[in-house]
């Protein structure tokens, strides 16, 4: 049908054009604001239209922080986008709020998608049905500030003894024992309610979560996590939480030597005014390792119908393509999510970008049933803790009967 | 004064004094926020953590770069656009109704009154869920209209009007009448210039109002192109990873333009708004 | 509609003549009024008061958005008036009323009392205190939120520090989140408060002051035995007005905490907060409905005291 459309434009001139471009298909894709995301997406709308001449691609783009109510607003109006970006702990949501549609196995076989993709693709299955696929997975890693840690004369820490020296060591404090320098960072609201969930609970001998999916850190495991984590601001006094406001922001701004964040936030830290590198998480006393993975995937939006349908699959199909996770890749920092294009040897053999590519093969990937109010337990988890001095193994224990009513609602 | 000063002699000269000296440093602590808005947004990023009021090294670097990719320019044109034409709706609809219910006399009349003054007591934040159900059934979400729409008209407004046009006396009016002029004329060409100050004072209170508005917008934009400024510099300072001296940027240009409108028109604003106060 | 009727009522050769030259002034009037007043009525009948109703329809709903509104009855109010967290949002919101009218109030007359009697820069102090009330609350959240900072960046940390004492935690406790918020909301409204008062105060005919000293009455006496009593129309207004105002506080609890909406630990939430959240986080658009009615009857029953609290000698 295109090619009709173009070859009647070859034949008839430039008026003739003006109607196959009335013809045209026009899709619109959405995702949340965050500035390296939003430029490699137009990188990659730019080659997608360059190759599919009769499809053109509408990028909007939300606040994170409302970025799902638009997309339920817009179904609500009848008006929602052909391809949708998501975060795989959102999935239920979408899938029972009928946001989106299944992928047609047709065009997206599932023996493609299992051998291609790393596994946690899996959590964008409901029943038979894939319902997105993701452009780029991510892992968290430990980066740390390579002037501050010289400056110690310390090497960044393997495991968490180590680690707790590193801090000791980097912290710079005044006369009154007020954090001038950081030695690490504290900010639950960041990556480090999924360090605590997957990575401290595990390394501590216990499991966040049982086999059904029901809390299980109501456990001396889970108290000790936690007060290894409290314990950086109450005991070692190596960070403070809500120190420059954000983690990210102390770490950019040279004030914090360490923080744990995601391959997402390479692009930001690639302009850091100083020496800076990634180390995987720390092991344990006994090396065990742990990390935790997640993604966006991109979805196929419920109201798209007929031609709008098939150029949303192309769409999909190219912004989950083998190109365009090299373009992702270089653009945002996050890692290609399929096997092939992440694993190479030049990958593997990058200072930055093998810490996280080997945090993937041990991640463990939380099945979220509402990502934003699950984070909020574990905020005034530490909260309770640290501002009101409620016992640790008390905050745990409330903490995940918060969290359990969540899951038992969601399951309603 | 001079009465006052023979009554208690010395007692007040040094009250007087301290009084004068404790006013003018509350008015710095005051200004205080703003000032450190300002020094900071004229400091790069390695110097925010400098805590001196007075720049080392000022730049306008930060402005330069928060201006240009035209985004706050096209906040700040949307909120000119909407605070301007809903000030002008509010300044004819609501002196009609104010005038309507000073000076005609009809059955009904009190109970108009009563309604629409006791909608004052219904707080917007009821209303943003009907009107949001609303704006999405009538496509209204998402553009200049949706943002408007609901402060076209204020009770306060016209209360304020119809407080005003009691002043004009009816003879005016009836003159104008035998002269055979229409009622529409009469409003709008007699009445009206007859309560300028009160027209001031509202245009004041409603320009302000929606210039500041944050609510609403917030709810029913959603695309960045139609942001207004207070939640165009919301979002800005919420996406910019904490870059302080960014932030201050923006709260900085969204603070400039009233600022600046004041220095302008400090006599005219400060009566405006005793007036409203006053008769309101 | 209204427009294109009045201006053909201004040509008197129209058609309709002869039927409207029947009318009596009175009748003549009353459709004049009705005219003008259609479109405002329309406006008030579609944009406020149905509007209400509707609010208080959908909070006996169970409407997310995504599906067309069930009745459930009460079952929303059940819900919130079990809900610990909600609570603890009436309470907060209770707690910005009554810290911020009674402290900005009196912060605001003494200030306008003693403007009133400055002449030295009574111009630019003046401007000095109004100023803030010209800011969008919005952008000074976030200059306040910086304020707040722990040192290193805190400029208020900084001075205590500077100054021997110990840093405070402001945004950053549950005890000390509420009133730093609160700061700010005064610190924006003072300004007009001032203004109003300086127009109460000047309002007060000089001969009272001149009678009451010939007297021999001492400022304090005047104070109280005349000025006040006689601003207290002024009073009542900006009770009802900075009360009203104090309650529906958002965008600097909205800006100050985005990272931990009304946190820590709900320390700062009011009920608009939660109402946005409730509608437009979690797009419970009943349930928020229902406690857009709590908030409805809170503000009629606040007004309602107030009024008659002041009402005598009014």
């Amino acid at each position: 049908m295109f090619r009709t459309a173009k070859a009647a434009a070859l034949a008839f001139g430039v008026s003739v054009m003006a109607m196959g471009s009335a013809r045209a298909v026009e899709i619109e894709y959405w995702q949340y604001v965050f500035d390296s995301r939003v430029k490699a997406m137009d990188q990659l709308i730019a080659k997608f239209e360059a190759a599919n001449p009769g499809i053109t691609v509408k990028h909007t783009t939300f606040p994170y922080a409302d970025y799902q109510t638009r997309v339920v607003a817009a179904k609500a109006a009848g008006q929602g986008p052909d391809v949708v970006q998501l975060f795989y702990g959102w999935l239920d949501n979408f899938v029972t709020g009928e946001l989106i549609q299944p992928l047609d196995p047709a065009v997206f076989p599932h023996a493609e998608i299992e051998g291609e993709f790393f596994p946690i693709v899996e959590a964008m299955k409901r029943g038979e049905d894939y319902y997105g696929l993701p452009t780029a997975v991510r892992s968290l890693a430990l980066f740390y500030n390579n002037d501050l840690l010289e400056k110690a004369g310390v090497e960044p820490p393997a495991n968490l003894e180590e680690f707790l020296k590193v801090a000791e060591a980097t912290t710079q404090r005044d006369g009154s024992g007020n954090i001038l320098s950081a030695g690490v960072t504290l900010d639950m609201a960041g990556q480090d309610h999924h360090w605590w969930r997957e990575v401290l609970i595990r390394q501590n001998g216990g499991e966040p979560y049982d086999a059904e999916g029901n809390v299980a850190y109501d456990s001396e495991a889970g108290a000790a996590a936690l007060k290894f984590y409290t314990d950086l601001q109450t005991e070692q006094k190596v960070g403070l939480l809500g120190f420059m406001d954000e983690g990210q922001a102390a770490f950019r701004a040279g004030l914090a030597a360490m923080t744990i964040d995601g391959t997402f936030r390479l692009g930001a830290f690639a302009a850091n005014p100083f020496a800076w590198g990634v180390v995987e998480l720390p092991a344990d006393a006994e090396g065990a390792r742990s990390n935790y993975s997640s993604y966006f995937a991109n979805a196929i939006g419920a109201t798209a119908r007929g031609e709008e349908l098939e150029a949303a699959q192309k769409f999909l199909a190219y912004i989950a393509s083998p190109e365009a996770m090299g373009i992702w890749l270089e653009t945002v920092g996050e890692l290609p999510a399929r096997r092939a294009v992440a694993l190479t040897e030049e990958n593997l053999n990058d200072p930055i970008r093998a810490p996280f590519l080997k945090g993937l093969e041990y991640a463990h990937t939380t099945r979220f049933y509402d990502e934003a109010a699950q984070r909020q337990t574990a905020i005034d988890m530490v909260n309770r803790v640290l501002l009101q001095n409620q016992p640790v193994a008390e905050a745990v224990a409330e903490a995940a009967r918060a969290e359990q009513a969540i899951i038992d609602a969601a399951r309603k | 004064m001079s009465a006052g000063l023979e009554a208690s002699g010395r007692l007040i000269r040094p009250g007087r004094i301290l009084a004068w000296t404790l006013l003018f440093i509350g008015g710095l602590i005051m200004a205080t926020p703003l000032l450190y808005m300002f020094s900071t947004s004229l400091k790069t990023s390695g110097q925010v953590y400098d805590l001196r009021l007075i720049p080392t090294d000022p730049t306008l670097k930060n402005y330069v770069e928060v201006l240009k990719d035209g985004r706050f320019l096209r906040w700040f044109l949307n909120s000119l656009l909407i605070a301007t034409a809903v000030t002008l709706s509010n300044l004819i609809f609501d002196s009609l109704v104010g005038y309507t219910l000073a000076k005609f006399r009809f059955r009904g009349r009190a109970f108009v009154f009563i309604a629409i003054l006791s909608t004052l007591m219904i707080p917007t934040e009821m209303l943003v869920i009907p009107w949001y159900l609303m704006s999405s059934q009538f496509g209204w979400l998402d553009s200049y209209w949706g943002i408007m729409f609901p402060g076209m008209m204020s009770a306060f407004g016209a209360f304020l009007m119809k407080q005003f046009f009691e002043t004009v006396p009816d003879d005016f009016l009836e003159a104008a009448r035998v002269d055979g002029l229409g009622e529409f004329a009469i409003w709008w060409r007699i009445a009206m210039p007859m309560v300028t100050p009160a027209l001031s004072a509202l245009a004041i209170f409603s320009f302000l109002g929606n210039w500041t508005a944050f609510f609403w917008p917030l709810i029913v934009t959603t695309s960045r192109d139609l942001y207004t400024l207070p939640v165009g510099i919301s979002s800005f300072s919420a996406e910019s990873s904490i870059r302080w001296e960014m932030i201050m940027t923006g709260a900085a240009l969204g603070t400039i333009p009233t600022l600046a409108l004041f220095l302008v028109l400090q006599r005219y604003i400060v009566r405006g708004v005793m007036l409203a106060g006053l008769k309101g | 509609m209204t427009p294109e009727r009045a201006a053909e009522g201004l040509v008197p050769e129209a058609k309709s003549l002869r039927l409207w030259d029947r009318l009596g002034i009175k009748t003549k009037q009353a459709v004049w009024a009705w005219i003008f007043l259609a479109l405002p009525i329309a406006f008030y009948v579609g944009i406020r008061f149905y509007p209400t109703a509707q609010a208080f329809w959908l909070s006996l709903t169970d409407w997310n958005l995504l599906r067309p509104p069930n009745f459930v009855g009460l079952r929303n109010y059940a819900k919130m008036f079990a809900d610990p967290v909600f609570w603890k949002v009436f309470q907060n919101t209770f707690l910005y009323l009554i810290l911020g009218t009674p402290i900005s109030l009196v912060l605001a007359f003494f200030i306008a009392w003693n403007l009133d009697r400055v002449r030295f820069m009574h111009g630019f102090i003046r401007a000095l205190y109004f100023l803030p009330f010209l800011t969008t609350a919005a952008a000074m959240g976030w200059v306040w939120r910086w304020f707040y900072q722990p040192l290193p960046i805190g400029a208020i940390n900084g001075f205590l520090s500077w100054l021997g004492l110990a840093q405070q935690p402001f945004l950053r406790s549950t005890t000390q989140a509420l009133p730093a918020v609160l700061v700010p909301a005064i610190w924006a409204g003072l300004g007009f408060q001032v203004i109003i008062f300086l127009a109460g105060l000047r309002a007060i005919p000089q001969t009272y002051f001149e009678a009451a000293r010939i007297d021999g009455l001492g400022e304090w006496a005047i104070l109280r035995k005349i000025t006040l009593p006689l601003l207290k129309p002024t009073t009542v207004f900006l009770v009802v007005f900075s009360s009203i105002g104090f309650l529906r506080i958002f965008d600097q609890v909205y800006n100050m905490t985005t990272n931990d909406p009304g946190g820590p630990l709900n320390a700062t939430k009011p009920l608009v907060l939660m109402i946005y959240q409730t509608a437009f986080s979690s797009y419970q658009m009943g349930y928020a409905a229902a406690q857009t009615v709590v908030l409805f009857t809170i503000l009629l029953i606040v007004s309602l005291i107030q009024l008659y609290v002041m009402r005598e000698k009014t």
